[in-house]
């Protein structure tokens, strides 16, 4: 009994130095970036503090010359376009993970650890390297273009690289490994009796798939979409290599606010809005995942 | 218990030949037997004996290596298990647990596409035959063991099969309720009319429930026959061994005649008891089960001295373990009188036991 009242205390000193981490790495520098969002922009860069909500108007309006507002889309083009093409990333890493993830799983155990390895072996590379490798693919003189002209096909497929497809192809790559591994687990826990059970109460298996299979593996595929869209929402390296700056995302619109537009305060601003709505978007996950809980522990 | 099953008996299951190798592994060697309708069939056996595989092979999980299996007279050898009208009892129970109780019931009478009003009639009709009509709407993990078992028996009985497969279904409960579900089993199945395939490795369970047993030992039918048969009458050392407790003492045959041996055996007697599988000059034992040893001895049978050497208290009966002249023997005597003495350790007694109620197997 001592000892139980005792261990919170402990419990607390043990975690100091995580929580110390978050403090420096996360919550200062979240602190700057909200504090950047409410100040004035600098004359030659930068900011000045100043405060001021002047940033976040300016992501949905232009602010004349005599200083009325007027409504202006093209930043929410922006949020638009990334939130499909997150979604679309999503959707289809979705459908391509999970044949995947069961193939992987109906193997023997060494083949298994042989695959999984397989999937996670993009990440020894840098993330630049492999959605560079796309422009070698993608370009104009690249792997598909050449192949196509060396076949008598077409000499002009017109380009590939710079387009939405050329984003959507890089950011199916690059998340797919974060869907394939949740997906996998949830299919590995997956009681191979229930799927027996399925079978033999006159199930066929595309019953099977769609009433036993698929909603017990719900919980990976929630998780799998949470770990791709999220990340999507703030890519930045596929929309500037693979889109060209042309079409801009979310992630190179901030980047481009801190670089060469030298708009700290308007990056800092959509920075923020950005973690907002995907905060709302995790939180409403959650008390969903956990009212769902409640109901079912309930009696 | 046996007397009421009709004749002539058409034929449920028909095992052919049937046979299964996992890879180099010969899981069950060919068998051929037949399961008759409305029948509570057991394969019992220890683990490893190739039951578990035979009641796949039914259901259609696995492919049999050679032979064929035949239900109601037709040939299901190429049948998927969905189109198979058999339905199983996971050991596991398998229910699904995104499911209610209800859905899960429901669950095979969708994919026969029953209409809707049919369904819900027949789900509260097997939910109340299995007496948990007020759970419906719950989900499985809200439920005891024993209550997930009588929902597996809902589910797998409410689309009518033609044989239903039970898989250890009382193995994961303890004891006092795998006792009570032992007569709900028993109950069902002669409520329902619906022919069991039962599996068990509990010897016990297998007399109790059975209308016949078919007892399986390294991959091979060791014997098929009523509970009475198989403990009578065992057809060698493994299922006397196998199926209740028995005292097994060398025997050399002397002479032979018919179903009767004449043997010696080492408590230096000589008698005449039923045999099977015996010769002359062959290695045989003597089966004698421990309560058809008489203590103290009765006139008439042979008998022997001995000395107590350990006494086991039981309530309903004492288990004396007595050495009978360099031979252990095992004896279970009923207390059927309040308060009977019990024999001591070290005491001299005589023991006896008739020439009927020991085998002779041939090994």
């Amino acid at each position: 009994m001592n000892q139980r009242l005792r261990l919170p205390s402990w419990n607390v000193l043990g975690l100091l130095p995580a929580q110390l981490i978050m403090l420096l790495t996360l919550i200062i520098p979240v602190g700057i970036i909200i504090l950047v969002s409410f100040s004035t922009r600098g004359p030659y860069g930068g900011f000045d503090y100043v405060f001021t909500t002047a940033p976040y108007k300016q992501i949905l309006f232009n602010e004349g010359w005599s200083g009325e507002l007027e409504f202006n889309p093209q930043y929410l083009i922006v949020v638009a376009r990334t939130v499909i093409l997150s979604l679309a990333t999503t959707i289809i890493c979705l459908a391509l993970s999970f044949p995947v993830a069961y193939f992987i799983s109906l193997q023997k155990t060494s083949a298994k650890m042989l695959l999984i390895y397989l999937v996670t072996l993009p990440f020894w590379v840098s993330m630049i390297v492999r959605v560079y490798s796309w422009i070698i693919i993608l370009g104009n003189d690249g792997v598909i273009a050449k192949a196509l002209r060396a076949l008598g096909i077409t000499n002009n497929i017109g380009s590939l690289l710079f387009t939405d497809t050329a984003m959507l192809i890089g950011l199916v790559y690059s998340y797919i490994p974060l869907m394939i591994l949740p997906v996998f687990a949830s299919i590995e826990k997956l009681d191979p009796a229930l799927v027996e059970a399925s079978h033999d109460l006159y199930g066929s298996r595309l019953t099977t798939l769609r009433r036993v299979i698929l909603p017990l593996c719900r919980p990976g595929m929630v998780a799998g979409a949470i770990l791709v869209f999220v990340p999507c929402l703030g890519a930045v390296l596929e929309p500037v290599l693979l889109g060209g700056g042309k079409t801009m995302m979310m992630g190179n619109l901030i980047q481009l606010q801190f670089g060469a537009a030298r708009n700290w305060p308007l990056g800092a601003a959509i920075s923020i809005v950005l973690m907002c709505a995907v905060m709302i978007f995790l939180l409403w996950r959650g008390i969903h995942a956990m009212r769902k809980e409640g109901r079912e522990n309930g009696a | 218990m046996n007397m009421s099953r009709p004749a002539p008996q058409k034929k449920a299951v028909e095992i052919k030949d049937v046979s299964k190798a996992f890879g180099n592994f010969q899981a069950l060697k060919p068998v051929s037997f037949d399961i008759y309708e409305n029948e509570f069939f057991t394969l019992l056996g220890p683990s490893g004996c190739g039951k578990t595989t035979l009641l796949r092979m039914i259901a259609g999980f696995e492919q049999p290596s050679t032979g064929e299996i035949a239900l109601r007279g037709t040939n299901i050898q190429s049948l998927p298990p969905h189109k198979r009208r058999v339905n199983t009892v996971f050991q596991s129970y398998a229910l699904f647990p995104h499911m209610t109780l209800e859905q899960n019931v429901a669950f095979g009478l969708e994919n026969l596409g029953w209409p809707k009003e049919r369904r819900t009639a027949r789900v509260t009709d097997m939910l109340r035959l299995v007496h948990m009509e007020k759970f419906a709407s719950r989900k499985p993990q809200q439920l005891s063991g024993g209550q997930r078992q009588r929902i597996a028996l809902a589910r797998a009985l409410a689309p009518e099969p033609e044989v239903l497969l039970l898989d250890e279904p009382l193995s994961a409960l303890d004891l006092k309720l795998r006792q009570a579900m032992r007569d709900e089993l028993r109950t069902l199945q002669r409520q329902t009319g619906i022919t069991f395939v039962f599996v068990t490795h509990d010897q016990e369970e297998a007399l109790d429930m059975s209308d016949r047993i078919c007892v399986l030992g390294d991959g091979e039918i060791q014997q098929l026959g009523t509970p009475t048969d198989i403990y009578e009458e065992p057809s060698n050392r493994f299922v006397a061994d196998f199926i209740g407790e028995t005292n097994f003492l060398d025997a050399e045959v002397i002479s032979l005649d018919g179903d009767r041996a004449t043997v010696s055996i080492p408590l230096g007697v000589t008698l005449n008891a039923p045999q099977k599988r015996a010769t002359v000059g062959g290695k045989a034992v003597m089966s004698i089960r421990p309560e058809k040893i008489s203590l103290p001895s009765q006139d008439g049978q042979i008998a022997t001295e001995g000395t107590i050497v350990g006494a086991n208290y039981l309530g309903g009966y004492t288990h004396y373990v007595v050495d009978a002249k360099g031979t252990v023997l095992r004896v279970s005597k009923r207390n059927s009188r309040s308060r009977d003495r019990t024999l001591e350790v070290g005491q001299s007694v005589r023991l006896s036991f008739a020439a009927e109620s020991a085998r002779i197997l041939g090994t």
